[in-house]
């Protein structure tokens, strides 16, 4: 019986000849990522386990990201302890509150390759599995034991193929695939499963478009989402890697729980409506609904090329009176692409806030939070009630085009009839 | 009892995120949905929820906070995943057991075997199974989390 990707990977992390599905292994992990909200309390869980230096100074990536920079004293507090742990255990790849967000930043600086084990102590580490590797987010107990010992016992998910083909219509981006498949697979259809992505409309999607993807595996509960390295992972890689890989593919004859098709060439713009990500309608269900903020960035879509996407419509516009835009790169070198490709430029001619990379936004942090009974459509991840200020705020996802739309508009708008 | 998809949103809001103190996070578990849960809770109280509980973010001020504000357990349909490692992983015995939603009301009395896999309801008489956990994560909830049995296991981990 052939193996999936997550299988062969996680074997091979865990030194076995094979691994299946519903094992549970004790995994080598290749890098580990911490965010600033969860970082103290893996330390402490480092220190109470009885260990008092890292595993490997090389192989752990603190990245201060979530409160960046600091807009509370305690969040100002967490940034200096990580900062002295930092020194304390001589961690040789820091990124201090200037660098962005960490599902950015790390691929970014050459932190993941196919075939690796990345574990994150942020849910949207999965990610990473954009590049072929096995990405999952863990709390921080777990982030404790691996700063410990560099180990972790994970289950061998069951994997969900997910067939995505066809060319996608003009305005037609990535997040509407994945809104689309979350509306097929449900919330919780993907439980404790790997997502893999297959089909030419993968194949012909860009980096940036395919980590969108692989972000939101957790949205259905997934452990992992992830895309076989190709030409374009190691183009992307080539530079900022030693430029040395050793990928791993799927077999073709490999078990899979289920195998769900997402046809592309008739997908129109997707919304999912509050307060559950599976709560997924055409753009043509739902538009015309009036919006107070409109926000691109995250995780999910704040890269250049989703930023290209929103200056291309809002170019010559104003946003309507009524509804704010908050634009947030997702990291520092994603700011000065735009800021060299004059994009920044456009957006705040048109009437956007530009704010520095940080995952604030997103997740009812320390800025763009809705009031009580407003309405907020936004770029990243989650819809949850309450996920960006007032549980009695009402959040719609979105990809970028229809976030810039609907910013002029103040209404949520399909970006073809801006044209 | 909570419904379906009780979010770690809901559990604990994320401007609560910077809290380290354990206690702390108590003050405002289940704040996003009943903000004087904290109030209402006895040593040992059970929570039930129903699917996808505890889905969202990887915050393990989620389980922590539900810990420390006196629960003994969280049984429920299903469970998200990292909130699902998260509570095993602080000691908190999280139990997927199909069927509990229909069968209990607020206020009822359950007797939990977290080993043989059983939760059987006083009021009723009735005994509902579950699969019970992996060994593995049996000693893990009795050491009382994955500290205390690493702690324990360093040397073979």
């Amino acid at each position: 019986m052939g193996k999936t990707i997550s299988e062969k990977i996680l074997a091979r992390a865990s030194g076995l000849e094979e691994a299946s599905a519903g094992e549970i292994v004790k995994a080598r992990v290749d890098v580990a990522m911490m965010p600033d909200l969860t970082t103290i309390l893996a330390v402490k869980a480092m220190k109470a386990m009885g260990r008092e230096k890292v595993w490997d100074n090389t192989k752990i990536v603190p990245i201060l990201d979530h409160v960046a920079p600091a807009s509370t004293l305690m969040a100002a507090t967490i940034h200096r302890d990580i900062r002295a742990f930092v020194k304390e255990q001589e961690i040789t790849n820091f990124y201090d509150v200037e660098s962005g967000v960490c599902h950015q930043v790390l691929p970014e600086k050459g932190h993941v390759k196919p075939g690796y084990l990345v574990i994150g102590a942020d849910s949207h580490t999965c990610t990473h599995g954009a590049f072929g590797a096995f990405a999952t987010g863990v709390g921080s107990t777990d982030m404790g034991a691996i700063l410990a010992t560099g180990k972790i016992w994970l289950r061998v998910p069951e994997t969900i193929k997910v067939q995505v083909d066809g060319a996608l219509p003009e305005l037609v981006a990535p997040k509407d695939v994945i809104l689309k498949t979350a509306g097929l697979i449900g919330a919780d259809g993907a439980t404790y499963n790997a997502l893999e992505f297959h089909g030419d409309t993968i194949s012909d999607m860009s980096v940036s478009g395919r980590m969108t993807l692989c972000n939101m595996a957790i949205e259905l509960g997934g452990k992992a989402g992830i895309v076989e390295p190709d030409e374009k992972t190691y183009a992307y890689l080539m530079e900022r890697t030693d430029g040395v890989f050793d990928p791993v593919f799927a077999d073709e004859d490999a078990s899979y729980r289920m195998v769900q098709a997402v046809p592309v060439d008739d997908l129109e713009p997707q919304i999912a409506c509050p307060h559950k990500v599976d709560n997924v309608k055409p753009i043509s269900e739902v538009a015309g609904t009036a919006i107070n903020q409109s926000f691109i960035g995250s995780c999910t879509n704040g890269r250049l090329e989703d930023l290209q996407v929103a200056a291309s419509i809002l170019k010559g516009k104003k946003i309507n009176p009524d509804t704010r835009l908050l634009v947030v790169p997702a990291s520092h070198e994603v700011y000065l692409d735009a800021l060299e490709a004059g994009i920044i430029k456009t957006l705040v001619e048109a009437g956007a806030m530009f704010s520095n990379p940080s995952c604030g936004a997103c997740f009812g942090g320390h800025i763009g939070l809705l009031a009580p009974g407003e309405v907020g459509l936004t770029t990243s991840n989650r819809n949850f009630q309450g996920r960006q200020g007032s549980p009695e705020a009402f959040v719609y996802l979105s990809s970028p085009a229809v976030a810039a739309a609907s910013a002029v508009t103040g209404v949520i708008t399909d970006p073809r009839d801006l044209r | 009892m909570f419904g379906d998809d009780v979010n770690t949103d809901l559990i604990i809001p994320g401007k609560y995120l910077e809290l380290i103190d354990p206690e702390e996070m108590a003050e405002h578990a289940m704040e996003g949905i009943d903000p004087d849960f904290p109030k209402k809770i006895q040593e040992g109280d059970i929570v039930v929820g129903g699917t996808n509980f505890g889905c969202g973010s990887s915050r393990e001020h989620a389980p922590l906070a539900l810990k420390y504000a006196g629960i003994g357990a969280v049984i429920a349909e299903s469970f998200a995943r990292i909130y699902y490692r998260n509570s095993i992983n602080i000691g908190l015995p999280a139990l997927e057991c199909p069927g509990i939603t229909e069968a209990v009301e607020e206020g009822d009395t359950v007797e939990v075997d977290v080993a043989g896999g059983t939760v059987k309801i006083t009021r009723t008489g009735a005994e509902l199974s579950f699969t019970p956990l992996p060994d593995f994560m049996v000693e893990v909830l009795y050491d009382g989390g994955l500290v205390p049995y690493l702690k324990k296991n360093m040397e073979t981990w």
